[in-house]
């Protein structure tokens, strides 16, 4: 059986490593924009400055480190639950180089303040084409792969990966509609309120697909696989995939709360919101208790400690966003460093806790290794992101709403009773804290990156041969 | 008939296609196939392999 047809690890490989290198990146660059805040000279220069540098962190985690996390685990768990190989090997070779000269072209355009202006996606029109051919590259080998299964049904993850790929394509190409005027300058298609409301339609689908549905097909197959046994229920999985379909698309105007959007919009963004607590906890419930019967595991395998700690606080910034979607808890809450702090519980406690799992889970496998170099390393990593997230979110919750409470603060005759600035002034210890628990979260991925590379230096690229169809193994 | 009665259409299809799925989901016949389904991940040993070598991806 030498010749035997073997699964396609290269992209994956590629996508796993760099994940590694760009979630370093991204994170430091957050570090230092934690640091400005607090120690203002560090603006050193026009292409240093917070205003530039922000886009670039946020473009970094989510689209850099967030999208080949994605990629990776999505081109291992669609071969691994189709039993075949990837459906068009050059095309999947494509969407790796193109999906980092994007990240590239990001990062070379961000700080030159070249830029759309509009949030999570600044990068402009003609790097907008090209996520558009590696996002259409992508849709074809994923799903080309689902179309030559060798198996009758297509497992749960995959739902979730594709129901990813294809939202994110029609966000991308709804959302960038712009008009361009030279080759580094655009103008939206939409004006006014509309180009606001497709804006947080866009954003708040990306945040329930790029960031939700494509990490959840993570959840579906890295959790039963790590735990050993299968997913607690599979129809709730069926009904979870259905309900986050239905309602995730209304829920963006949330972020429009008292704006010139018409107000029954904005009512009809809280309710939806609302609704979308069922869903995203029915799911992280049947992702905890897959875990049932076997939860002594947790005690000495960090994977699952990752995974598990991940949908903690996925639950917990799912039940975080619906409260701060209600109106009147909006109106403290908006504007704040509260949202700050819950969009970090999501993209450093779920998004970036599940991937990190995940990636532990499959450098071994990728390079022919029994294990990662280090376990304790691996656990040291647990603890130290744990610790430094939650510092994080405890830090920007009480900053956040200690700036609600002062923005809002009247004395009798009707003047407010603190200026903007001293409310500023108020935040300086939180952002050091919440610098703090950046820099552990980073030290956390470079203890990551260290153990990859003692893992893989000197290691054989490993590519595990395809399952033989049912039947034909003993 | 206006576009937002098309609107409402629409929206009760869409929550009616829901309620369709769920009982589809819970309805007894599904059960076997689903509990098979659960298994898919693991019809297949992917342990990670000893040191460099090439060994078959399954064990019995």
């Amino acid at each position: 059986m030498d010749n035997q047809a073997t699964y396609n690890y290269k992209v994956v490989r590629q996508f796993a490593v760099m994940t590694v290198v760009w979630g370093i990146v991204g994170m430091l660059v957050g570090v230092i924009i934690a640091a400005q805040l607090v120690w203002p000279e560090l603006n050193l220069a026009e292409w240093l400055g917070y205003g530039r540098l922000r886009p670039l962190h946020t473009n970094a985690v989510i689209f850099a480190f967030g999208g080949c996390a994605l990629m990776a685990t999505s081109y291992y768990v669609v071969q691994r639950t189709c039993h075949t190989t990837l459906f068009a090997p050059g095309l999947a070779a494509f969407t790796f180089w193109g999906w980092q000269a994007v990240i590239v072209l990001a990062a070379v355009t961000l700080p030159l303040g070249i830029t759309s202006s509009k949030e999570y996606a600044e990068l402009e029109w003609p790097i907008d084409i090209l996520i558009t051919l590696v996002w259409v590259a992508y849709a074809v080998v994923f799903f080309g792969t689902i179309v030559k299964r060798k198996v009758p049904h297509i497992y749960v993850a995959n739902w979730f990966y594709g129901g990813f790929i294809l939202t994110v394509a029609l966000l991308h190409l709804v959302n960038s509609c712009a008009i361009p005027v030279t080759l580094t300058k655009s103008y939206s298609c939409y004006a006014g309120v509309q180009d606001a409301m497709v804006q947080w339609w866009y954003g708040h689908n990306a945040v329930g697909f790029f960031l939700t549905a494509g990490f959840l097909g993570m959840m579906y197959y890295f959790v039963p696989k790590q735990a050993g046994r299968p997913v607690y229920s599979y129809r709730l999985s069926v009904v979870h995939f259905w309900a986050l379909i239905f309602t995730y698309m209304w829920a963006g105007p949330h972020h429009l709360h008292y704006t010139a959007l018409p107000d029954w919009t904005q009512s009809v963004g809280m309710i939806f919101s609302l609704i979308l607590l069922a869903p995203s906890w029915g799911g992280m419930i049947n992702g905890i208790m897959t875990m049932s019967g076997a939860w002594h595991k947790l005690r000495d395998d960090p994977i699952l400690k990752f995974l598990i700690t991940s949908l903690s606080f996925y639950g917990m910034s799912t039940f975080e966003g619906p409260m701060m979607s209600i109106k009147t808890v909006n109106a403290l809450s908006h504007y704040t460093d509260w949202t700050v702090g819950h969009v970090h519980s999501g993209a450093l406690g779920w998004v970036a806790f599940i991937s990190i799992g995940s990636i532990y889970y499959l450098m071994p496998r990728l390079f022919g290794k029994e294990q990662m170099y280090s376990v304790k390393l691996m656990t040291a990593h647990f603890w130290i992101a744990t610790i430094g997230v939650v510092l994080y979110i405890a830090s920007m919750w009480i900053a956040g709403v200690m700036q609600g409470l002062m923005w809002r603060a009247t004395n009798p005759d009707g003047t407010l009773t603190y200026a903007f600035v001293e409310s500023v002034k108020a935040t300086y210890p939180y952002w050091t804290i919440r610098f703090i628990g950046g820099l552990m979260f980073l030290t956390g991925m470079l203890l990551m990156a260290w153990n990859t590379w003692k893992t893989i230096a000197g290691a054989k690229a490993y590519d595990a041969p395809v399952l033989a169809p049912a039947g034909h193994h003993a | 008939m206006d576009q937002n009665d098309l609107r409402s259409i629409v929206t009760v299809l869409a929550f009616l296609t829901f309620i369709g799925i769920v009982l589809w989901a819970w309805s007894g016949k599904r059960k076997q196939a689903f509990d098979e389904a659960a298994r898919l991940p693991f019809s297949e040993d992917d342990a990670p392999a000893a040191d460099g070598a090439r060994k078959e991806g399954k064990t019995s």
